[in-house]
């Protein structure tokens, strides 16, 4: 499984729905994460400083009186109609409840005939609100997406083990085996999405790849093989056997280039398989412990 | 300042394929090229064709990217040879002393740290300068060595730092956005700054890049988002950065067009389509013709069901007015990220022995279109992405039909292209002289999961695993725009492909890169390697123009540009 983290101790107590990618390392700016530099964060809802934890205590508990029946535990919207807070321009555009204030307070229309009713909440405790609100917003994920929350456990293995196996006799099998390269492969990678990003990819994300050869035939027909370093259309690069560097300029179709990559046949198979294929193999790699 | 809001357009009911009210031709008087005194650009003269300078996005309003200039021929272009090399540094300058910019402006504290990007936008040329520009930053440099005339930096608040696209030329005004959604004017002479005008809410997390496009005395500009916000289209004054008007390309009433393709006002109103490439003008109309993003949540369609119009859609606008002519949807209900904001290209044509004004583009889901651009009249699809593989089949509308079960799924579907699509911003072009249109070609696989089964979807992009597996291969693809059918097609070996834009000329060549750090050129007829050279991977659309009357090719790699010179 991935792991998720969860960001905010606040989160700890509602039920928030994954967001869907971890953010990935290096990217300034990036949101939602602890102990960054908030200046750095992209936007104004990320760089806003750390509220007053009483405060937002407080406004949780309020929230969750007066605002969460319609406006959803995790503020994406409820099922009484309530619009999704996280993406609301009078949210963004607020600061210490300047904006949300009037809304709460006196109500609104929405769109479709919708209405929100005044909620008599105090000035501070509309503060409180505005300020448990923008604690969530500040750990949006990344590109819009919404807070990431825990893991949501979701069964990808719904092929048909046995037609997996058919087809893997049919496709795989001149290059795999079960009992060989594969043999233990459901124990070796227990989790299934990863199984199938694997198999489906041909490896390991990080895996060094077996390596791809190619033969370099000259005007003269000497042949040279080795390793392939690099192709363009002007020029390849190989590690020959003695482990020399060696390289040669292409014109058109001199020399000749012959590649031999073991990964080919992945590549080949990728427009041909059907997303039913795809379950049905994975479902019978599991059963490979 | 702060521009204030003066109207949101109406989009009419008028569906594809009918026949708008007649076109009225303007009349545009021809002009000498006519730049004033300091490098001033005449803005009737960017109606010229593309030729001796470069004055805007596409180097003229069509989006061909095809310049007359014919020194440089498929004969000779093996003697181009280097003429001066310059690396500008997009990364965050001093602020003071010696090296600190000649102007910085913006209302950013400063803290936010810009990270160094590639430059990814057109180099406009007129007179002896070339203005350069990377995200908060813009440079004027000398046309004949690189170097620098001025250098303006504006201090962010924020926001992604992926890319700048250009900046526009009015008179001697210097017009870009900032990603944290102003408009700055400069001196072009000095790189003073003359105005600032705030273009979209920065706290909604919208973020801008477009190249600002020119029509007169309007200034088009775009802006781009993820968070689930409503896109548009705006007017300037390029005077004084005044709003002429607003156009929403999605429903933003109960009585709106295409609302009737969302679930829900509230769905529509948060429904993306943002314009953040800039299209071509067709003066004869005064239509400007561009594409609109993806629809928001990206991924998670499953509470904006329907085409949700006008997302990755091809809109005409009259310019004067802000008014919806005529619509194409490239991509209904899109589910991938694949906007179709790719910049069109105007061609004047023949389909079936009939002269044709029309407009192609080649989507980034992989499907290549050809409309009429006076009527949006349906004329050709096409599918040029080698591999792409969501699409249940073409209706008849000629629109594209998702299939539903390549969307994200809890166990996977396997989606090609992969997100950044099979094109994606950088610039095709197209020659007159071949009837081809060239662009790159990306084919690669994704296993796409989702992981946010909310019924209420997610948000942004998020609610999605995507897993790359494996490349389907890419190419150089050029394209008959009167069948969309491939002339020929130069598949990169193993690793090449990718983000180099194209230009064409009518010295019969085609200018690109391989994505394998060579800057190289094809016989635009047949599709014949004829040039190359290794100075990086090419990460705008390469240039050129006439300097001492000679023609040069201008392209960036990275953050060094390169202008090459025939010897």
């Amino acid at each position: 499984m991935r792991t998720v983290t969860c960001v905010a101790v606040l989160l700890a107590s509602v039920t928030v729905h994954p967001g869907g990618q971890a953010p990935p390392a290096g990217q300034a700016g990036q949101a939602g994460q602890d102990g960054q530099d908030r200046s750095q964060r992209l936007y104004p809802a990320l760089q806003r400083p750390p509220g007053d934890p009483e405060l937002i205590t407080r406004g949780q508990t309020l929230y969750g009186i007066n605002c969460r029946a319609c406006h959803g535990l995790d503020l994406r919207g409820g099922d009484l109609g309530g619009p999704n807070l996280l993406r609301s321009q009078v949210v963004l555009r607020d600061t210490a409840g300047d904006l949300l204030g009037p809304v709460i307070r006196d109500g609104q229309s929405g769109p479709g005939g919708s209405s929100m009713p005044p909620q008599p909440l105090s000035a501070d405790d509309i503060r409180a609100v505005a300020e448990y609100i923008h604690s969530i917003l500040g750990t949006a994920s990344r590109q819009g997406g919404p807070p990431l929350g825990d893991e949501a456990e979701l069964d990808i293995l719904v092929g048909d083990a046995a037609a997996g196996q058919t087809y893997f006799a049919a496709t795989c099998a001149a290059c795999h085996s079960p009992t060989g390269d594969l043999q233990g492969i459901g124990a070796r990678i227990p989790e299934a999405q990863e199984l199938q990003n694997t198999w489906v990819r041909g490896g390991a994300r990080n895996a060094e790849r077996p390596p791809v050869t190619v033969t370099v035939t000259q005007a003269s027909g000497e042949r040279v093989e080795g390793r392939l370093e690099r192709v363009n259309d002007f020029l390849v690069v190989l590690t020959d056997a003695d482990g020399r560097h060696r390289s040669f300029s292409r014109q058109g179709d001199m020399p000749r280039v012959d590649v031999d990559d073991p990964m080919a046949g992945h590549r080949q198979l990728l427009p041909r398989y059907s997303d039913t294929d795809i379950h049905n193999v994975t479902a019978y790699l599991v059963t490979l412990q | 300042m702060t521009a204030t809001f003066l109207r949101q357009s109406h989009l009419p009911l008028w569906r594809c394929g009918h026949v708008l009210l007649a076109a009225v031709a303007v009349l545009i008087a021809v002009p000498v090229v006519a730049y004033g005194q300091e490098g001033g650009l005449d803005p009737a003269s960017l109606v010229e064709p593309l030729a001796d300078s470069w004055p805007t996005y596409s180097g003229d309003y069509s989006g061909r990217r095809y310049s007359r200039l014919a020194e440089v021929t498929t004969g000779n272009v093996q003697q181009l040879s280097l003429a001066w090399t310059r690396r500008l540094d997009t990364g965050m300058p001093p602020l003071e002393g010696a090296n600190a910019p000649d102007f910085i402006g913006g209302v950013g504290s400063g803290e936010f740290s810009i990270g160094s990007t590639n430059i990814k936008g057109s180099i406009l040329q007129v007179g002896d300068l070339l203005y350069v520009t990377a995200p908060d930053h813009v440079w004027a440099i000398d046309v004949r060595d690189g170097g620098e005339r001025w250098h303006y930096f504006w201090k962010t608040r924020g926001g992604p730092h992926i890319g700048n696209r250009g900046a526009a030329l009015w008179h001697d005004s210097l017009i870009f956005e900032t990603v944290d959604n102003y408009l700055v004017s400069l001196d072009a002479r000095t790189g003073e700054e003359r105005w600032n005008t705030e273009i979209a809410s920065f706290e909604e997390q919208y973020f801008s890049t477009m190249a600002p496009i020119v029509v007169g005395d309007h200034l088009l500009v775009g802006t781009g988002n993820d968070l689930d916000a409503p896109g548009f289209l705006q007017s300037f004054d390029p005077a004084t950065g005044e709003l002429q008007w607003k156009f929403y390309t999605v429903p933003m009433t109960e009585d709106a067009p295409g609302i009737d393709t969302w679930p829900s006002l509230d769905a529509a109103r948060h429904g993306g389509g943002q314009v953040w490439v800039p299209g071509s003008y067709d003066p004869e109309t005064n239509y400007y013709i561009f594409g609109t993003g993806n629809p928001t949540p990206g991924y998670t369609g499953v509470a904006r069901r329907g085409d949700n119009l006008f997302t990755c859609t091809l809109i005409a606008v009259d310019v004067d007015t802000g008014e919806m002519a005529w619509y194409f949807q490239t991509s209904p209900h899109d589910t991938h990220d694949w906007d179709s904001a790719q910049t069109p290209i105007l061609i004047d044509g023949v389909i079936d022995g009939v002269p044709r004004k029309l407009v192609s583009t080649a989507a980034r889901n992989g499907y290549f279109f050809t409309v009429d651009r006076v009527t949006g009249e349906h004329i050709v699809t096409t599918r040029y992405g080698a591999t792409s593989n969501w699409a249940s089949h073409i209706r008849e509308s000629g629109s594209p039909n998702p299939h539903p079960a390549k969307e994200a799924t809890v166990p996977g579907s396997l989606v090609s292209p992969v997100e950044g699509g099979v094109a994606n911003w950088q610039p095709p072009a197209f020659n007159p002289d071949t009837g081809l249109f060239y662009t790159q070609e990306n084919n690669g696989f994704n296993l796409l999961y989702l992981t946010d089964t909310d019924p209420r979807g997610s948000m942004g992009l998020g609610g999605k695993d995507r897993i790359t597996v494996g490349s389907g291969g890419n190419a150089l693809s050029a394209i008959d725009y009167r069948t969309g059918e491939t002339r020929w097609r130069h598949a990169w070996p193993i690793g090449g492909g990718g983000g180099a834009g194209v230009l064409t000329t009518a010295g019969g060549l085609v200018f690109t890169g391989d994505g394998s750090g060579n800057f190289v050129a094809f016989d635009a007829a047949e599709g014949d390697l004829l040039w190359h050279t290794r100075i990086g991977n090419i990460s705008n659309a390469p240039q050129t123009y006439l300097i001492d009357g000679r023609q040069h090719v201008l392209v960036a790699a990275g953050q060094q540009l390169f202008a090459f010179v025939k010897y």
